[in-house]
């Protein structure tokens, strides 16, 4: 263990000038101990995603208000077992303890939260984390649960024990956070270390930790009956596997129908907002700049704001009630025929949403090839940020007609189409992967099974709070970047001081220059010119080919998706869907990817690979269609 | 399994065969070091009474529950985890 009291240089000194920045404090604990629950408790809205310089880390990284305007930065720290890391996450926890992470803010004090009904195993982290010579309060959270299923524990004589201050909470509850704001306001010394155990030899860490779990009188709890209970079914062996699909289905469902009635509210506030603003504008240049640049731009993204966010609010629900952790143990089995692991199974389903968080969710997959592999598999799940291309190509080609019943319709039934093309894809890349470049022993799978726990509105809202502000960034900085480029080059250069003809355009030539390569697929150049603007963010196709039809004096008088029927042929636009399912989706995604493996050789060769294989299977795809008519 | 008929009811070998609902003493982890240490960090200590909680549907991997917690581990797993035979040692606490 390189962790010792001694080699920790102390906290560095503020520099003079400016106002000090606030002291750091880190929260640390086991997975599932609430560690962020305490967080949100304690912050509030007063958090954000923070970046590390250089290395992986995105973390969570929030203001506590204190009396007499005391502000302290307190740091989330990924769960840890021990502080030997094994995967990507627990080296950056340790790192930023150790003040071996350079750049970030260090920690000063330490937060270390432990679930007191897993007491006795959860001590074991005490061990390391009070040898950093950090001063430390140790939290025992989950108290009011402790209580109620009939075990105790004495806190003061914990604290002689452990040489540190000791508070009994319960986050979720929001009890006993009084203790924990007054070690904020104050802390003290370092804990005295002695009868600390030999650190790398975990049975004696256990050991300790039972020692010093029986001098604080500590008394397990019952087993909490209602997670047996609710285990028997969630886990059972056939129910199980039917509850699991019931619970994806329910998760697409919920973007395709339930999402419907809010996108419709967004898109007729845009369309109203829009001609409101082009009223009060006169007719000129600055009236074209934002009603068709930046309106018809962002407004076709933000429109995507319902679904995105009732993708997110599931996933958000299924991870705090426990149910993620069964569902990965489920899915392990399939995934082990394609050489993956159930962990795997998290980050995929979350890449439904967004691949960027996906692949920092890949983190908790501690082999290293099998969490490469998931990464770069992760784009061809469909994310939502397609949703928006495939509703409007396909409500554009294909009129809806019921197709099993009244509940699936044509519709549905493509865009499910193209959900399992992706799902194909994926498995059939992992298994490639995974029986040449990546092959490796098979993984243990470990996965601790937390107890079930209802899901609080407040870490959910702020969970929702977050994405939004996520999205909205997007929209705000790359949406409408991409929106006002093409604008101006749909408007430039001028022809006698007025809009050239769109032929004429920069943008018209740049889809010359595109249109011999997208040609072979069924596309035109409007369409190359949208593939090219959608390298910035999927959906900016949207936005883009919106701007060049509303610059476009003839198109302009009819829809959208009126104008997209002059753009495609019916095979081209089945070439469309088939390259969106399967390309790369966004440049985002590719810096994304070079920041977690840490190299550019992984997303060179992801981009190159699923670039090909888009642009083979739409030219397959229109080849095909064309044939069948 | 004809050796069964001959000896008698077989007591299980490694935590793969300890049947649903029944507890057993780990002796030991035949696994690498590093994974031996993850489980270990997780409860999965030699003297510790692990309980065979469920399996997951198929023939995915198990729960056992050990030091009041539920883990999963894959079946190729949990026949590294050898336990002690029931004659040598009466279960014990953990350490």
């Amino acid at each position: 263990m390189k962790a010792c009291p001694d080699c920790n240089s102390p906290a560095p000194g503020r520099g003079g000038g400016g106002p000090p920045a606030p002291r750091a404090v880190a929260i640390v604990g086991p997975p599932n101990s609430g560690k962020s629950t305490l967080f949100n408790r304690l912050t509030g809205l007063r958090q954000k995603v923070a970046n590390y310089p250089g290395v992986t880390v995105e973390q969570h990284v929030g203001r506590v208000r204190l009396a007499q305007g005391h502000e302290i930065l307190l740091i989330d720290l990924p769960g840890l077992y021990s502080l030997t890391p094994r995967s990507e996450d627990e080296q950056v926890a340790r790192d930023i303890l150790t003040g071996e992470m350079q750049d970030g803010p260090r920690p000063e004090a330490v937060l270390l939260v432990l679930d007191s009904t897993h007491l006795a195993r959860h001590l074991t982290l005490a061990a390391p984390i009070l040898a950093l010579g950090l001063p430390c309060l140790v939290v025992l959270n989950m108290a009011d649960e402790l209580l109620s299923r009939g075990g105790a524990v004495d806190a003061e004589a914990l604290s002689r024990e452990l040489g540190a201050p000791v508070a009994l909470i319960s986050a979720a509850q929001g009890e006993g956070l009084e203790a924990v704001r007054d070690f904020l306001r104050r802390w003290g010394t370092a804990p005295a270390l002695t009868g600390l155990p030999v650190l790398y030899d975990v049975p004696r860490c256990r050991a300790w930790a039972t020692r010093v779990g029986q001098r604080a009188s500590y008394q397990a709890p019952r087993p909490s009956a209602w997670t047996r209970r609710l285990d028997a079914v969630f886990l059972h062996p056939r129910w199980g596997v039917v509850i699991f699909g019931l619970v994806v289905v329910a998760v697409f469902q919920a973007i395709f129908s339930w999402a419907r009635p809010l996108t419709d509210a967004v898109q007729w506030a845009i369309g109203a907002s829009g001609a409101r603003i082009g009223a009060l504008l006169p007719d000129s240049v600055l009236r074209s700049l934002v009603v068709e640049g930046v309106w018809s731009g962002v407004g076709s993204v933000l429109v995507f704001l319902p679904q995105i966010l009732l993708l997110f609010a599931f996933l958000g629900i299924l991870e705090d009630s426990g149910y993620l952790a069964r569902a990965a143990l489920i899915a392990d089995r399939t995934m082990a025929r394609v050489g993956l692991q159930g962990k795997s199974f998290i980050p995929l389903l979350s890449a439904h949403a967004c691949a960027a968080p996906a692949i920092l969710a890949t983190r908790t997959i501690e082999n290293r090839r099998d969490r490469i592999a998931t990464i770069l598999i992760a784009p061809l799940m469909t994310c939502t940020a397609r949703l928006p291309v495939y509703t409007l190509v396909i409500a554009a080609f294909l009129p809806e007609r019921p197709l099993l019943g009244p509940l699936v319709g044509t519709r549905a039934a493509a865009i499910l189409g193209l959900y399992l093309l992706g799902f194909v894809a994926a498995f059939a890349t992992a298994r490639l992967l995974k029986s040449s470049i990546l092959r490796s022993d098979p993984t243990p799978f470990v996965l601790e099974m937390p107890p079930y726990r209802r899901p609080t509105f407040r870490s959910l809202a702020l969970r929702l709070l977050d994405r939004s502000k996520v999205f909205l960034r997007r929209a705000g900085t790359v949406i409408l970047a991409v929106a006002l480029v093409m604008w101006l080059l749909a408007h430039l250069p001028l022809a006698e001081g007025r809009q050239p003809p769109l032929e004429h355009s920069f943008l018209g030539q740049l889809g010359r220059l595109v249109e011999p390569v997208v040609r072979p697929l069924g596309f035109n150049w409007a369409i190359g010119v949208g593939l090219v603007s959608s390298l910035a963010a999927r959906e900016a196709i949207v936005g883009t080919l919106g701007t060049i039809h509303a610059s476009d004096p003839q198109a302009r008088a009819l829809g959208l998706q009126e104008a997209l029927r002059k753009d495609l042929t019916p095979s081209g636009a089945v070439a469309l869907l088939v390259f969106f399912a399967l390309a790369m989706p966004c440049l985002t995604t590719v810096g994304v990817v070079a920041r977690e493996t840490r190299s550019w050789k992984w997303p060179l060769l992801q981009f190159a690979y699923l670039s090909a294989l888009a642009y083979g299977g739409a030219f397959l795809a229109n080849r095909l269609a064309g044939l069948l008519g | 399994m004809q050796l069964d008929v001959i000896n008698g009811p077989r007591h299980p070998e490694t935590l793969l065969e300890l049947p649903d609902g029944q507890r057993g003493v780990l002796d030991r982890l035949e696994l690498p070091a590093a994974e031996a240490r993850r489980l270990m960090e997780l409860g999965f200590l030699p003297g510790s009474v692990v309980v065979a909680a469920r399996s997951a549907p198929g023939s995915g991997p198990r729960v056992f529950r050990v030091d009041g917690a539920e883990i999963a581990l894959r079946r190729a797993t949990a026949a590294r985890l050898i336990l002690r035979s029931p004659s040598a040692h009466p279960a014990e606490s953990p350490a």
